[in-house]
């Protein structure tokens, strides 16, 4: 945010580095590396889920807990909708935002009447309930995770001849296109007058309601956008994936998801992105040499705790303002 | 449903929850009086677990693997807190989850390394493997030894905490950091006694657990969660809601297992029933403190004014 380079030497950079994304599934293949074209594709994916968090521990000063709560239930909205017979990815993946609205509009009517750490508990607790409604679910396996079957249509399917299914590179370009879109709204919303305002409430929130701002009512809304982008982000994955289980809404996921934040940068624009990608990365090659690679992670986060306070991001930033 | 079944599931709450209570009494103290969130607990615990499994299978004592287990676990806190807790005192709460969940992460794969990724064997000391009497009940001697443990514990905390010269320091350190420190009190000093008095109740908890849970990676983790619920439902800070919400927490998640899926097999269907059941008694404890937070957002028993 805070970087030197011009907005035109920004734009380039970011056109540059979608251009770089989208060619990505093509050239992958000559390099032998098409594994690849899935692990970009899931980072991705989880990048839009840990850019909403980030939006609401940044901007709103919100700790979330149970981020993956609203992650699962966009991955099980896909396998219900798709059991029941749709096949319109767009149509499916719409009604998982618009679920994950709902269930973090009522899940965030409760929350925030809360703060600090106790929202951080009490949103553990809902994602705790969802986690075992989930395994309780026998009809979606249960504890086992449920696969789906049919593929989602991303475009034709009511004859099927010239249907092209949500896989593979035309689901890659369609996540990327996703994922661009949205955290250029997100942009768009931290310098709207919501987003201003929300920003108010994160450093004083008794003086903005002093002002008349309706602080709870901003609050609710901004946590309620946060849980359809990250249900969003829970369909695609459970899209890519073809299977949906309850270790999707895990506690430790959305421990994961608070920790690629923190280690991106709260708050700032790339921190999402960059937590997930350093987080992801690491820990692929990582697995690759060794089966004890928890270690080297933990070191990474106490590292990053000392040398780097306010995320790898914000590095950059640091270094070239005096 | 007996009474027999009844009192015994009501004992192993109790029991229950004053293992959580030892784990939730360090968390909430070191919480409380430095306002540091540590994560890493769960690993004293699952170090104490560890420990005193290993050192009871090899001595055959459980006195001294209890005791071992007790001096492992300070040591290793002792060090933690000198090199890396000390240095989060005053960072923002994101940092200090951040290091200490880092922490957790070490010490999950230092386990491994030393004692491999499978769950080991704690035995039950040999003494204590049949049942006794209690209350015209045959209870197991082991559980009623957690029991009196436990109890014994609280009341010596309690007694520490309320009736002492440093009890009273720790309580002036939860109410008003700034405060006590104006005051001419060591505050970092009384939380370094605080931190290792939390590590020795910890490694005591998952001694204790050994022989009735599994000694495994991650046991820290599971029961961390439990913990955390406790001392916000209890109020951050306050031993005694510590207390009071470790007992709710133990009962509501054992009285949940054992008498839900038998009550709901009456009133639904038995297949509906094995669905819902355990759903419910997972949540139980999560639905308590939600349904506390709602009508008291700072817990309980709120240790600051």
């Amino acid at each position: 945010m805070s970087s030197n380079a011009s907005p035109w030497g920004q734009r380039a950079g970011i056109a540059a580095l979608v251009l770089a994304l989208a060619l990505f599934p093509l050239l992958a293949p000559l390099f032998d590396l098409d594994y690849y074209t899935g692990f970009v594709r899931r980072l991705m994916i989880v990048a839009l889920a840990a850019a909403s968090l980030n939006f609401l521990m940044g901007r709103v000063g919100l700790v979330a807990l149970g981020h993956a709560g609203f992650v699962g239930v966009g991955a099980y909205a896909v396998a219900v909708l798709a059991e029941a017979g749709w096949t319109s990815a767009w149509l499916v993946w719409g009604l998982a935002s618009v679920a994950g609205v709902v269930v973090a509009g009522l899940i965030g009517s409760v929350a925030l009447r809360t703060r600090g750490v106790y929202f951080i508990m009490i949103t553990l607790a809902f994602a705790q309930m969802l986690f075992y409604l989930a395994v309780s679910l026998r009809k979606y396996g249960g504890d086992d995770g449920y696969t789906l079957y049919a593929p989602l249509n991303l475009i034709g399917g009511g004859s099927g001849v010239s249907a092209i299914t949500a896989s593979g590179a035309p689901l890659y370009w369609v996540v990327l296109a996703l994922v661009a879109l949205v955290l250029l709204a997100l942009w768009r919303v931290e310098a709207s007058h919501f987003g201003r305002a929300l920003e108010g409430i994160r450093d004083n929130e008794t003086r903005m309601q002093a002002m008349g701002y309706p602080t709870y009512f901003l609050k609710l809304c901004a946590f309620a956008a946060a849980g359809g982008v990250a249900s969003l982000s829970g369909a695609l994955l459970a899209t890519q994936n073809g299977f949906v289980s309850p270790s999707l809404m895990h506690w430790t996921q959305s421990a994961l998801f608070i920790v690629m934040v923190v280690i991106g940068g709260v708050g700032r624009r790339w921190g999402a992105p960059l937590g997930v990608a350093v987080w992801l990365v690491f820990e692929e090659v990582l697995k690759q040499f060794t089966e004890y690679w928890h270690a080297p992670m933990g070191l990474l986060l106490i590292a990053v705790v000392f040398l780097a306070p306010r995320g790898l991001s914000a590095l950059s930033a640091r270094k070239a303002a005096p | 449903m007996d009474l027999t079944f009844f009192l015994e599931q009501i004992f192993n709450g109790l029991g229950y929850g004053f293992m959580l209570f030892l784990l939730a009494a360090g968390l909430t103290l070191v919480f409380g009086i430095m306002d540091t969130l540590n994560l890493a607990h769960g690993s004293l615990f699952m170090v104490g677990g560890y420990v005193a499994a290993t050192v009871h299978a090899q001595s055959g004592s459980f006195i001294v693997a209890v005791l071992a287990a007790v001096a492992v676990t300070v040591l290793l806190a002792v060090l933690l807190e000198a090199l890396l807790v000390r240095k989060l005192y005053g960072r923002d709460h994101l940092s200090q989850v951040l290091a200490t969940f880092g922490i957790v992460l070490v010490a999950d794969d230092l386990v491994k390394f030393f004692w491999g990724p499978s769950p080991i064997m704690a035995p039950t000391p040999a003494l204590l493997s049949g049942p006794v009497e209690l209350l015209g009940l045959p209870y197991p001697s082991y559980r009623l030894l957690i029991l009196t443990a436990g109890l014994a514990m609280a009341a010596g905390l309690y007694l520490l905490v309320n009736h002492s010269k440093l009890g009273m320091l720790v309580r002036a350190g939860a109410s008003n950091r700034a405060m006590a420190e104006f005051m001419g009190v060591r505050v970092s000093r009384v939380f370094s006694i605080v931190f290792a008095l939390g590590a020795a109740l910890a490694a005591l908890a998952g001694a204790l657990m050994g022989p009735i849970s599994a000694v495994q990676i991650g046991m820290g983790e599971s029961i961390l969660i439990p913990a955390l619920v406790v001392i916000v439902i209890g109020g951050i800070g306050s031993v005694r809601g510590a207390f009071v919400a470790s007992l709710l927490v133990g009962l509501v998640d054992t009285a949940g297992r054992a008498f839900l899926p038998s009550l709901l097999r009456e009133v639904l269907t038995p297949a509906l029933a094995a669905d819902v059941g355990p759903a419910i008694s997972s949540i139980a404890m999560y639905m308590l403190m939600a349904g506390v937070l709602v009508f008291k957002p700072s817990g309980l028993f709120p240790a600051r004014v």
